[in-house]
């Protein structure tokens, strides 16, 4: 196809440019073979764009403040503009974040700009996972993509965690001093980690520097091996497509990547930039002039942290009096390890989800074909389940503010949230569950029967019926076109014998497809269509009479 | 298939090149029949020339507006410098923010409306193989392996193996035990705090925080609180923030007839005036709340209240332990002073914290 190639003169200088690069790059193949890729179009996949374009943000704004920060944590009196903090003893991290903030033009809008990032790339990488989730789109032959997007999200919150604690200001400080008394309460080594982390007692004069090394080099590093791992794959297997009529598992609809991905991509860069540069513009974030520097003593009411560490600060309110407990000579803080334990925990089933499901409905086929949520009610309401109890933890981070606001008992909030933490989980996995069921009913009803479009029309033996509306072929494949799996019993293997992992699995294949609601057949569609015209006639006869 | 792969038994698959078993999947073969991608439906902007050029214009005046927000924000980076007076940095960070905001939507907002508008609009299909490679792929990638392991005597060489193993599992313990020095061994450092300098002959009082100033307990009204550090713990300590993370005290005076003392601590207090560490026994925030009607201790980071008058026992929120006390009395002429350090470590609790608590405290 590029016949042209060779001669490369009389085109110009960007086909010069372009033979140029071809004859020592060979970059005609790489074209040849990405350029016209087909990539699907949903508004749901911009959510992991949003994760990568606020990525590529926090490193260009990251860049510009590593330039003016001073990660150490000597002590200096300090000499800025900033009126009320003049004369004050603080370390030379926390006074370079001022200078930053007020002696750099732009100073305090790229502090905005990062923070204000860092935010969004938690929340859209949170966002783009339960996207995944609930489509169903970790199916194989992405399971492994979702282990490496899951420690993406991971990776994520310490880049996030590490930078908060850089300032050094009072908030900082505190959350640093929470993470020290959490490792402290770890059995045997807690005291010996602390003092490593720290480099002594806590807070010594080497924490900033060393999160910041782990937050400008090794963490950031980490996290672009892993994009690139996880965009790879994203190439290799191509992207997944909603169902609807002429998406198959074996083919891929959309548009190409050159020139409309490209222009659309491209551009949304820009505008996911532009929106985090108009939010920084306008909307201060952690203003650590407030509060001072850190000092042990003084805290402010209402201290909270980043968002995406509120839910294992939650946790940690969660705790009901009185766990610590002594193992003969020896604290066993359970306060602090059960909200570890539960956090922990929580994380590694959203880790390992694809492939407990996998192994229930030991489904060996390549999925490209994207569910509508309610066509797996189970999975849909497991993943409710997951949201709700993600959002109690997180809104236990806020106790104390809902209780003031709201004029409630702090201690009445904290036992709803206990009591919520297990409750509201499981009512959220039977309401979904029953929803997801009675949306596939309606859209059962659909199918079978058309819409109904609000015209009552009277048959000559005094029946009134309403006319219903048949679905075009397009609208109505999109309804009918979905997996549908069913329940099995354990079955003895080739010894005779019902394993327990027979037995686990079949009451989970149970658990997850005993109410389920088939797809609607050919021939339950060509009887429904004829019956339908059947009665059109007879309407339209009486619109005659 | 490659000539090869008959050599290769093992390599036959189980499943053809296109089906893997469905597990519990409902095969139907009364599927509804695909209809087929929809119709194309055409754009305004590809049957009229009048909407082509409008788009054009508009992607064009997106760009211009583009140049004109990037134009504006190197403008504003001069015209808004910064100086002493706080209102600068508003206006630098509003102006710039704005036309650099402008800078970036100009571009892609005209981008995606260029895409939207005037590239094609029909949606392609491009066929889907299977991950896996094809039958001979597999095959001859085997056959590699095989190959790679025969000439090496990887399997077949079992000492070089297994030897390989060991070097390889020990060879990363250096680069571990190298960071040994990060911090020192935390020994008893978590058992004494600043307080413990004092001694029979010359205790230490207690001052304010920040100030320093001397505390006279006939100046500590009831229902007042004080936030302490020891005397001669100051800024210019290379310590201070070390010392203070321990030392730091909460003094409250209440009604001496309200306290419920336990028989071994009759005497740290003073006239109805109590001190106790300000680390909370959870995960160490300053407890710097107090309810003066209910003589409540809270912290602010996870809600742990203690109650004052009953030797600071937890009675809500995730701590275990009341907050250690200092035992605290007066000097000749008036002053608040420590009897001695506290009597067990404070702060967060960690695995051995209970033991040596003997050695502890420096009375008697």
């Amino acid at each position: 196809m590029t016949t042209t190639a060779p001669s490369r003169q009389k085109n110009g200088f960007l086909a010069g440019t372009a033979n140029y690069v071809d004859e020592r790059v060979g970059v005609a193949g790489i074209l040849k073979e990405f350029g016209r890729k087909i990539f699907p179009d949903h508004w749901s996949f911009m959510l992991g764009e949003v994760a990568l374009y606020s990525f590529l943000v926090l490193l260009l704004s990251g860049t510009f403040l590593t330039f003016f920060f001073q990660p150490a944590m000597t002590m200096v009196h300090y000499d800025g503009v900033y009126a009320p903090l003049k004369g004050a003893q603080m370390s030379v991290a926390y006074a370079s974040s001022l200078d930053i903030t007020f002696q750099v033009r732009g100073g305090l809008l790229m502090r905005q700009v990062h923070h204000w990032a860092a935010l969004l790339f938690v929340a859209a990488a949170g966002l783009h996972m339960l996207r995944v989730f609930f489509t169903g789109a970790f199916r194989k032959p992405r399971e492994l993509n979702w282990v490496v997007g899951f420690v993406l999200f991971v990776l994520g919150m310490a880049a996030g965690f590490t930078g908060y604690s850089l300032p050094d200001d009072l908030l900082s400080g505190n959350g640093l001093r929470i993470i020290d008394g959490m490792i402290k309460g770890v059995p045997f080594i807690g005291p010996w980690i602390s003092s490593l982390l720290f480099g002594g007692e806590f807070p010594g004069d080497n924490i900033v520097a060393r999160l910041y090394s782990l937050h400008i080099m090794l963490i950031p590093a980490l996290i672009l091996v892993f994009l690139a791992v996880h965009l790879f794959m994203l190439v290799i297997h191509k992207h997944t497509h909603y169902s609807g009529p002429g998406r198959k598992d074996t083919n891929v609809v959309g548009y190409p990547l050159m020139p409309v991905y490209v222009a659309k991509a491209g551009g949304f860069f820009f505008i996911v930039f532009g929106v985090i540069m108009l939010v920084a513009t306008f909307f201060t974030i952690n203003p650590i002039w407030n509060y001072g520097g850190y000092d042990p003593s003084p805290v402010s009411a209402g201290t909270q942290p980043d968002w995406y560490i509120g839910f294992l600060d939650g946790l940690l309110r969660l705790a009901p009096t009185g766990l610590e407990v002594m193992v003969g000579d020896n604290t066993l803080s359970m306060n602090i390890l059960w909200p570890m334990i539960i956090g922990i925990g929580f994380l590694l089933v959203v880790a390992i989800y694809p492939f407990i499901e996998n192994w229930v409905t030991g489904d060996k086929r390549e999925h490209h074909v994207l569910d509508r949520p309610r066509n797996a009610p189970t999975r849909t309401a497991i993943g409710a389940a997951g949201v709700t109890m993600y959002a109690v933890m997180w809104a236990a981070a806020s106790t104390d503010l809902i209780a003031t606001n709201f004029r409630m008992s702090l201690n009445q909030v904290l036992q709803t949230m206990q009591i919520s933490l297990f409750v509201l989980p499981i009512a959220a996995f039977i309401i979904t569950k029953r929803v997801a069921l009675s949306l596939q009913r309606k859209d059962r009803e659909i199918v079978l029967h058309g819409r109904e479009s609000g015209r009552i029309v009277r048959l000559p033996h005094g029946e009134y019926i309403e006319v219903h509306e048949q679905l075009d072929e397009f609208d109505r494949y999109k309804l009918v076109d979905f997996k549908d799996y069913k329940p099995t019993l354990a079955r003895p293997n080739a010894a005779g014998k019902i394993t327990l992992g027979a037995r686990i699995r079949s009451g989970l294949s149970k658990f997850y497809f005993e109410d389920r609601i088939a797809p609607v057949t050919q021939t339950e569609l060509n009887e429904a269509i004829h019956h339908a015209h059947e009665l059109h006639d007879e309407v339209q006869k009486a619109i005659e009479n | 298939m490659s000539d090869n792969s008959k050599d290769l038994a093992t390599v036959t698959s189980p499943y053809s090149d296109h089906e893997y078993p469905a597990g519990l999947a409902n095969v139907s073969d009364d599927k509804v029949t695909d209809p087929g991608i929809e119709p194309h439906r055409v754009r305004m902007t590809d049957k009229s020339k009048k909407h082509e050029k409008a788009a054009v214009r508009q992607v064009a005046a997106l760009f211009f507006l583009s140049m004109f927000g990037s134009a504006f924000a190197l403008y504003a980076y001069f015209a808004f410098p910064i100086d002493a007076n706080l209102d600068t940095v508003r206006n630098n960070t509003l102006f710039l923010g704005l036309g650099i905001t402008l800078g970036l939507f100009g571009i892609g907002i005209g981008a995606v409306h260029w895409a939207k508008t005037l590239m094609p609009d029909a949606e392609v299909s491009e066929e889907r193989h299977l991950t896996r490679g094809s039958e001979a792929k597999r095959a001859a990638a085997i056959e590699i392996l095989a190959l790679a392991n025969q000439e090496s005597g990887f399997t077949r060489r079992k000492l070089i193996r297994r030897s390989l193993y060991g070097a390889l599992a020990l060879f990363p313990l250096p680069g571990i035990i190298i960071f040994g020095d990060l911090g020192p061994n935390p020994a008893n450092s978590l058992r004494h705090t600043f307080w413990a300098n004092g001694t029979k002959s010359k205790p230490l009082r207690l001052t304010k925080d920040p100030d320093g100033a001397l505390i006279k307990a006939s100046d500590v009204t009831e229902g007042s609180v004080y936030h302490v550090i020891p005397e001669g713990l100051t800024e210019d300590n290379p310590r201070y923030l070390e010392e203070k993370s321990k030392a730091a005290v909460l003094l409250v005076r209440v009604d001496p007839k309200d306290l419920n003392e336990a028989a071994d601590r009759k005497g740290w207090s003073y006239d109805g005036i109590v001190a106790y560490s300000k680390i909370c026994t959870h995960v160490g925030c300053p407890v710097a709340l107090y309810e003066q009607e209910t003589h409540h201790l809270l912290c602010p980071c996870h809600q742990s209240t203690f109650d004052l008058n009953n030797g600071c026992k937890v009675i809500f929120g995730p701590a275990t332990r009341p907050l250690p006390q200092l035992p605290i009395t007066v000097d000749k002429d008036g002053y608040l002073i420590a009897q001695s350090d506290f009597h067990e470590p404070v702060g967060p609790s960690f695995w051995d914290r209970a033991a040596k608590t003997n050695s502890n405290g420096i009375e008697g």
